[in-house]
């Protein structure tokens, strides 16, 4: 490094920022999708789903287990695990309406329950897959295409892309038919919906149900952009909720803006400062957020 | 029955815990201290976490962080004790050798005021917000204070760190096997939680405690200053999870992060209080012991993965069927019989 010319130095650096900047993007991209279930649970429903990184994680699972025995792209594993993924949710919903929100003990019990949930099954893919790191096979996980001095790896950019496809739908469905816009109205005004001839327990259900199937999609991602363990999921925890919390609950624009910078933020940490230190950013944005602006970025 | 005075209590409680002590000293079965040390330290995490979880409504997530940083407060200390002659010229070291090695009784305040600082600043940051933000901060930094500790060198990172126990104890000229000190320390800690519990429930505190867990709202508009009582409980809970996790680092001998954060720590310190009840203090007792003792065996018989599963879906299920845990199962029965 001494003997290199000073002009030399600089372009490296300069390399390295500009792909930490790119890959924090395609990281922060696939973010969105992890995030997105949970803005809708949290953020519009505000039911304080902690499990959804366990459903994510055996979303990952169930990608891998069909690749690996049917060679199936683990996307296509996903798309077609959605309704499966979207009537759990529904159920869980429906358990926990009865046992909680009906009786208005969801701070403390509802929590436990979610918590219990991420939890069994953390331990139960512990049991039936054990703690080796699993991963799937696609043809887009290797190469890469090259602009100039950027690396795009495909087995980033094909998960971002999905991901923020996923996120379009999801905000498109919100914003323009009327199953959505009753979502975003049961976050305001519960009473409002019933005088328009509307079960906020079913469109309750509905919304839990997408944001679970949601998971579905992201752990099909996180399978593609890292070999996954059962315990991976605790990462996601900090991340999403932080993510969430940054981008203002609820508000669909402010999570994705959010998850991009939150990508490349970890990015730029990863690069300059070693990835063990990685998990330690979304915490700090976290606290930083609820100091500062708990309204988030884009919150109303 | 008759409420007991707080000194009766905590002479009842020392008392049957001598009682345990002298019977495992009479089997001479150092098993049974091992087993027995897991126990009460699950009787003080149990006892913090209804502190704050159970009396005042508030969701900690991130019992195993506390208790990890107890237990590597220690460590720290320990390790620091190593480095003496290395770092301080040699008058300076002199006077720090009569200091140190710290006995463990100093490293358990010290585990408390780490710990307890921790809690109060997660506490002020959070806890002026939506009820929810407190969980969710305390399950990110449980995430994050792993990150820290293996990334710190100092403290053994990722490979760990040896603490080598002595065998035996001079006190007074008698030789104390150590496991037995340990316990008996553990034992004096679980005594002092559950008195602090029973006096809080008792006091003018643990009742403002009670009306922010059952509406914060109207408690605020009548002036309970619930900011203040809700930091007192963070650090308060805090305090007890760090003193618990203190003496971890010479039972276990070598200390690790993925054992001083472990997932038993997380799970067990909520679903005691639970599976218990989180009303009173007898609950999480009731839920340590059984869920404890259980697990002393099932971890033996089955494995720990198998005894992991079935407290989470016991959490699971309490929550759902029995919101008020078996000591409101036994509530329910003798109302029931009553009239």
């Amino acid at each position: 490094m001494a003997a290199m010319p000073v002009q030399a130095r600089m372009d490296i650096s300069f390399d390295l920022l500009i792909n930490a900047i790119v890959a924090g993007l395609l990281l922060g991209g696939f973010y969105a999708a992890v995030t997105a279930g949970v803005s809708i649970s949290f953020g519009m429903l505000d039911i304080v789903n902690i499990a959804h990184p366990g459903f994510i994680i055996l979303g990952s699972y169930i990608a891998y287990f069909v690749n690996i025995n049917y060679g199936v792209d683990p996307i296509v594993v996903s798309i077609i695990m959605l309704p499966i993924f979207f009537a759990l949710g529904a159920f869980v919903y429906q358990v926990y309406y009865l046992s909680f929100e009906r009786r208005g003990q969801e701070s403390l019990r509802g929590l436990a329950f979610f918590f219990g949930l991420l939890f069994v099954t953390e331990v139960t893919l512990i049991l039936v897959f054990g703690v080796d790191y699993r991963y799937v096979e696609a043809s887009y996980i290797g190469p890469s295409l090259h602009f100039g001095i950027v690396d795009l790896p495909l087995r980033m950019l094909v998960p971002c892309l999905t991901a923020l496809g996923l996120f379009a739908a999801i905000e498109l469905f919100i914003t323009h038919t009327f199953t959505g816009r009753a979502i975003m109205a049961v976050s305001q005004d519960q009473l409002a919906l019933q005088l328009m001839a509307v079960d906020p327990i079913r469109i309750k259900r509905i919304a839990f149900g997408i944001s679970i199937a949601t998971a579905a999609v992201a752990g099909a991602l996180l399978i593609i952009i890292q070999p996954v363990e059962p315990s991976v999921g605790r990462e996601y925890i900090g991340r999403v909720f932080a993510i969430c919390v940054l981008g203002g609950l609820g508000s669909m624009p402010g999570t994705l803006i959010a998850a991009l910078l939150l990508g490349v933020v970890e990015s730029l940490t990863a690069t300059f400062y070693g990835p063990s230190w990685a998990p330690a950013v979304a915490f700090g944005f976290l606290l930083l957020t609820l100091a500062f602006r708990p309204a988030g970025l884009l919150g109303r | 029955m008759k409420a007991m005075s707080t000194a009766k209590f905590s002479l009842t409680a020392v008392a049957i815990g001598a009682l345990v002590m002298a019977f495992a000293h009479w089997f001479h079965v150092d098993y049974l201290f091992f087993a027995s040390y897991t126990i009460l330290q699950f009787i003080v995490l149990a006892t913090a976490w209804n502190i704050l979880g159970g009396y005042c409504g508030y969701v900690n997530f991130g019992s195993a962080a506390f208790f990890a940083l107890g237990a590597y407060s220690s460590v720290a200390l320990i390790k620091f004790d190593a480095e003496i002659d290395a770092w301080f010229p040699e008058g300076a070291a002199n006077v720090l050798h009569h200091i140190f090695p710290l006995p463990i009784p100093v490293l358990i305040l010290f585990g408390a005021l780490v710990s307890g600082v921790v809690g109060f600043g997660m506490g002020y940051l959070t806890l002026r917000l939506r009820g929810s933000f407190f969980a969710i901060a305390t399950l990110a930094m449980a995430v994050v204070l792993q990150t820290l500790i293996v990334n710190w060198d100092f403290v053994g990172g990722s490979r760990g760190a040896y603490i080598i126990r002595p065998d035996n104890l001079e006190f007074a000229g008698i030789e104390i096997n150590y496991i037995e000190y340990l316990f008996a320390l553990m034992l004096l800690l679980a005594v002092i939680a559950l008195t602090t519990a029973r006096v809080i429930e008792r006091s003018q505190l643990g009742f403002g405690f009670a009306t922010i867990r059952d509406d914060e709202l109207a408690a605020e508009a009548c002036g309970v200053p619930t900011l203040r009582l809700k930091l007192i409980a963070t650090t308060l809970s805090g305090a007890f999870m760090g003193m618990a996790g203190a003496p971890f680092p010479y039972y276990i001998g070598y200390l690790q992060p993925a054992s001083a954060f472990g997932l038993e720590y997380a799970v067990n310190s909520i679903a005691m209080p639970m599976i218990g009840g989180t009303t009173s203090w007898i609950g999480p007792l009731v839920g340590a012991i059984l869920l404890g003792s259980a697990q002393q065996y099932a971890t033996v018989t089955i494995s720990s993965a198998v005894n992991l599963l079935i407290v989470g879906l016991m959490l699971v299920a309490f929550v759902i069927i029995a919101p008020n845990g078996l000591i409101g199962l036994v509530q329910e029965r003798l109302r029931r019989k009553q009239s």
